[in-house]
């Protein structure tokens, strides 16, 4: 049985984090040296927390399934990672950035992890500009900044569009540096397939070699999963191909209590989908709606023969175009929080204006931005992005509004942990997307990255000590211990058993079905009915991959079906937690939109007095319904309101 | 409820098509081309996505699936490659092959797809290639030697706009390998300078930009990749364009290396 203790530290709000830091147990120098640390994953938080416990002096190992720890999925995010410089004088704070966090997340984080989140942020982008991170500067050479949704001042940072890769090449710089210095070893093209729990701690992972198909196992004192999300549980998602939720669900089952698994993020401006054999979903930047307008038509004739092609959106007049979001939310305009701009998006398609061959689009409109600051302001912003919807669409938007709609792009919910970012697992530690924490309900843009540098570079170094300390007499075990050997046998006699189906469908297939049914029913707009039936439909799905998937190929050797396959078993789980939670959840708040619970303006109502709560489900064995627990979120220093962008 | 796939767009067409790829079952194996037929692709779709066609096509057929790299289909993570009729990234220009679409491609075409080829990248199976090499230059020293906490505030260093375009432009190098798979002495030069550049533009990085450049360059020696001979191929084949005037500032920094041994 799961117990719960956030472990939040005494004292006031701004004091918790110092606090926390003058009286945590350390590990002395030549400890270190005796203790290993595992980390799963080599995104920002993974290769971060790697880089920072390497030139500690512990023995690190790094474990990523691509050929390089620099594709980690970090690498694509675009528009910029927040802080609270308060560089353009505008009325920001680490307060200010911690307040905006929480309502943006419709009061469903942990305060006191939030303002360490805003309390570290400073100290990130200190660190990446002395790493040599090309941010964007102004012409007196400091630092530019922009804004993103839901917030009223100018805090984020960014490198073009690219500020995601540049983050990461500069901790998988940091983090190379310390493999050549030998505190870390790297394992690439290597996949977590179990946690190894010994005497209730974690104490390792199995491993599969994607090339030669061979399992491996791995001690370390203590493991940290730094994986990433699940929103590949729907197919199409602007996740990269290879994002799963394995890791997390491995951890679900080991013991780890999953929070909140319906927390997923829907962007709001991807490129629509265009036909049935696409493999992905390609996400525009937030940072656009700093520039672009969003609108659809205002008559029903014009968007009906906007879609029939007998018009342009540029053959449009002013006055007939809805810039919906600008009148439904004057005081934040474009730049509302994504959740409320998604579904913004989606009410207008539902009742008959979208654009686009489907109906399933809006307008994202530079027009008025490039008639005020030019062309090449517009092109030195945003270029790169620009360059990539031509590319893809084949039109140019420069000349006519860009098409977007909604998709899934980030999962709020996740492992949970407590302010040690250690999960219900002594032992075992979660960060960035892959934990829940922090973001509630709804994540603003730019708080991604961070978050998984925050977490990575200046929290989890500090409070794993604070767990290790207790740890130096522990040997090193070795991984012929009986846990870690049936550990292994038990993945040998998944492949083995998964092998042995040899039905009639891709994998593929199988998990385009999973995506449909999780869009229908447990996507932009849920229901206890949608909800109710997405259990019974994933069930059947999950039937019929057990009896019906063909993987070709043997287990020997690099195999990329039976890799997807494995990730696959993991998601139609994890699809159906999600349906669960959302189930149980009977609220709207942030990403969460339960249509029974809103606003006669069609906005979010919360029901704080039921639902203040993180559900952390416990999980119960195959086949059992997972018991769930709640922590209960105390406000101490935010009052809880209807979040109003208006 | 919306519907997530939706019908086929009445702009779009559809082509067919004759592949010849090639098949190798590990890294000591013998490779071979086979030859494929796929047909209705949408000219809307990737060149990925036409590849997931003829997979699907192949395990329906009881086959095994053509191995590829790939992972986030945007053109950022650099994990995609493929050598389609003769370039890296295939005939479109400074896209990488996941963005690189069918509409490029007419009727009845017949495409060939190679690995990177190069004594650098060894084939792992069929399409995909082992780059660790680029991740061991960067290991060299590819990086400004600081540790984590206790660095100056962020703006207490003015930068130049210019000098901080600039290094973003080389920092912008996805790590692909498509400048070594485009060069015929299957040389690193245009990914180590990319990083050496971007390095020594920063004053933050200039402290020891010579011996970074030295580092870096002897470990691309060690590792069997060729020299630079000037042909240009790899900016021309680059998907993020980035310029060989980088491999001239890497030259002035190797120099002053050497003239300070």
């Amino acid at each position: 049985m799961i117990k719960l203790d956030a472990k939040i530290p005494e004292g006031p709000l701004a004091q918790k984090w110092s606090n926390y830091k003058a009286n945590q147990k350390l590990v002395n120098p030549s400890n270190k040296r005796k203790l290993d640390v595992i980390i799963v994953g080599t995104g920002l938080a993974g290769a971060s927390a790697a880089s920072s416990l390497g030139e500690m002096g512990f023995n690190v190992k790094i474990f990523t399934i691509q050929d390089s720890p620099r594709r980690a999925h970090s690498i694509a995010a675009q528009g910029g990672i927040n802080a609270a410089k308060n560089y353009p004088n505008d009325g920001d704070s680490i307060f200010r950035l911690f307040y905006d966090t929480v309502k943006g997340g419709d009061y469903r984080a942990r305060e006191a992890n939030v303002y360490r989140l805003a309390e570290v942020s400073n100290s990130i982008i200190d660190q990446c500009v002395a790493q040599g991170v090309p941010f964007a500067r102004e012409y007196g050479g400091l630092l530019d900044n922009r804004s993103f949704g839901g917030a009223q001042v100018s805090r984020t940072f960014y490198a073009k569009g690219q500020t995601g890769q540049q983050l990461l090449l500069g901790a998988y710089q940091a983090l190379m540096r310390q493999v050549n210095a030998g505190t870390v070893e790297m394992h690439t093209r290597t996949e977590l397939v179990d946690i190894v729990i010994v005497d209730g701690k974690a104490r390792g992972i199995i491993t599969r070699d994607l090339v030669t198909g061979k399992l491996e196992k791995h001690f370390a004192h203590a493991v940290v999963l730094g994986t990433g999300g699940y929103g590949n549980a729907f197919f199409l998602s602007t996740n990269a191909m290879g994002s799963n939720g394995s890791a997390a669900l491995k951890a679900y089952h080991k013991g780890a209590a999953f929070a909140n698994p319906c927390f997923a993020q829907i962007h709001p401006t991807c490129i629509p989908v265009h036909g049935e054999f696409q493999s992905k979903l390609t996400l525009m930047s937030e940072s656009l709606r700093n520039d672009g307008r969003i609108w659809v038509p205002k008559k029903k004739e014009d968007a009906e023969a906007i879609r029939a092609g007998k018009l342009k959106p540029t053959q449009i007049a002013e006055e007939d175009r809805d810039y919906y979001l600008e009148r439904r939310y004057p005081a934040f305009g474009n730049l509302v929080p994504r959740d409320v701009a998604s579904r913004a998006a989606k009410e207008r398609c539902d009742a008959g204006f979208g654009v686009g061959t489907t109906g399933l689009a809006v307008y994202l409109d530079f027009k008025t931005s490039i008639e005020r600051l030019g062309k090449e302001a517009i092109e030195d912003r945003y270029g790169n992005l620009f360059q990539m919807y031509e590319k893809i669409v084949d039109d140019n938007p420069y000349e006519t509004p860009m098409m977007i709609y909604p998709a899934i792009h980030y999962t709020m919910g996740g492992i949970w942990v407590d302010y040690n970012l250690q999960t219900t697992v002594p032992g075992l530690f979660s960060i960035g997307e892959a934990n829940f924490s922090d973001h509630g309900a709804n994540r603003l843009g730019a708080s991604a990255l961070m978050q998984g540098l925050a977490d990575g570079y200046f929290v989890l170094p500090y409070t794993i000590q604070n767990y290790l300390a207790d740890d130096i007499a522990t040997p090193r075990m070795t991984t012929d211990e009986k846990e870690f050997v049936e550990a292994e046998k038990a993945i040998n006699d998944r492949i083995t058993k998964l092998m042995k189906i040899k039905g009639k469908r891709s994998v593929d297939s199988i998990h385009k079905e999973l995506g449909v049914v999780m869009w229908d029913f447990v996507g932009m707009a849920r229901n206890k009915e949608g909800l109710q039936k997405a259990l019974e439909r994933i069930k059947e799905v999950k039937k019929e991959f057990w009896t019906n998937v063909r993987i070709p190929g043997s287990e020997e050797g690099m195999n990329v079906e039976l890799e997807k396959a494995n990730r696959l078993a993991d998601f139609i789980e994890i699809g159906e937690l999600m349906a669960r939670d959302g189930l149980n959840r009977e609220e709207s708040c942030g990403g969460h939109f339960r249509e029974e619970y809103q606003t006669p303006e069609g906005e979010a109502l919360r029901q704080d007095d039921k639902f203040a709560y993180v559900s952390c489900w416990e999980y119960q064995g195959e086949d059992k319904a997972p018991v769930m627990h709640k922590e209960d979120l105390v406000f101490e220093n935010v009052k809880l309101i209807q979040r109003n962008y208006k | 409820m919306v519907q997530q796939f939706k019908k086929k767009s009445n702009m779009e067409n559809s082509i067919n098509l004759t592949l010849k790829v090639w098949r190798q079952n590990g890294p000591k194996e013998k490779g071979r081309f086979e030859t494929y037929q796929v047909s209705n692709i949408s000219t809307d779709s990737s060149f990925l996505e036409m590849l997931d066609v003829l997979n699907e096509q192949l395990i329906n057929e009881g086959k095994e699936p053509v191995a590829f790299d790939h992972d986030c289909r945007e053109g950022i993570c650099g994990m995609c490659s493929l050598y389609i009729n003769g370039h890296p990234h295939g005939p479109d220009d400074r896209v990488t092959t996941c963005q690189l679409h069918m509409r490029n491609f007419n009727d009845g075409d017949t495409i060939t797809i190679e690995p990177w080829r190069s004594a650098g990248f060894p084939v792992i199976k069929d399409l995909i290639v082992d780059r660790q090499a680029f991740d061991k230059i960067i290991a060299a020293g590819g990086y400004v030697s600081v540790n984590t906490g206790g660095v100056p505030d962020a703006n207490a260093m003015p930068i130049s706009k210019a000098d901080a375009d600039e290094a973003m432009d080389a920092a912008s190098c996805i790590g692909c390998g498509a400048c070594v798979a485009a060069c015929k002495n299957g040389s690193a030069m245009l990914f180590v300078s990319a990083k050496v550049s971007q390095l020594a533009l920063l004053p933050q990085g200039k402290v020891e930009a010579a011996r970074r450049a030295k580092n870096m360059v002897s470990k691309m020696d060690e590792l069997g990749f060729g020299n630079c001979t000037n042909t240009g191929a790899c900016e021309v084949e680059c998907p993020k364009g980035i310029s060989l005037a980088n491999i001239a500032r890497l030259n002035r920094e190797f120099i002053k290396a050497k003239a300070q041994d």
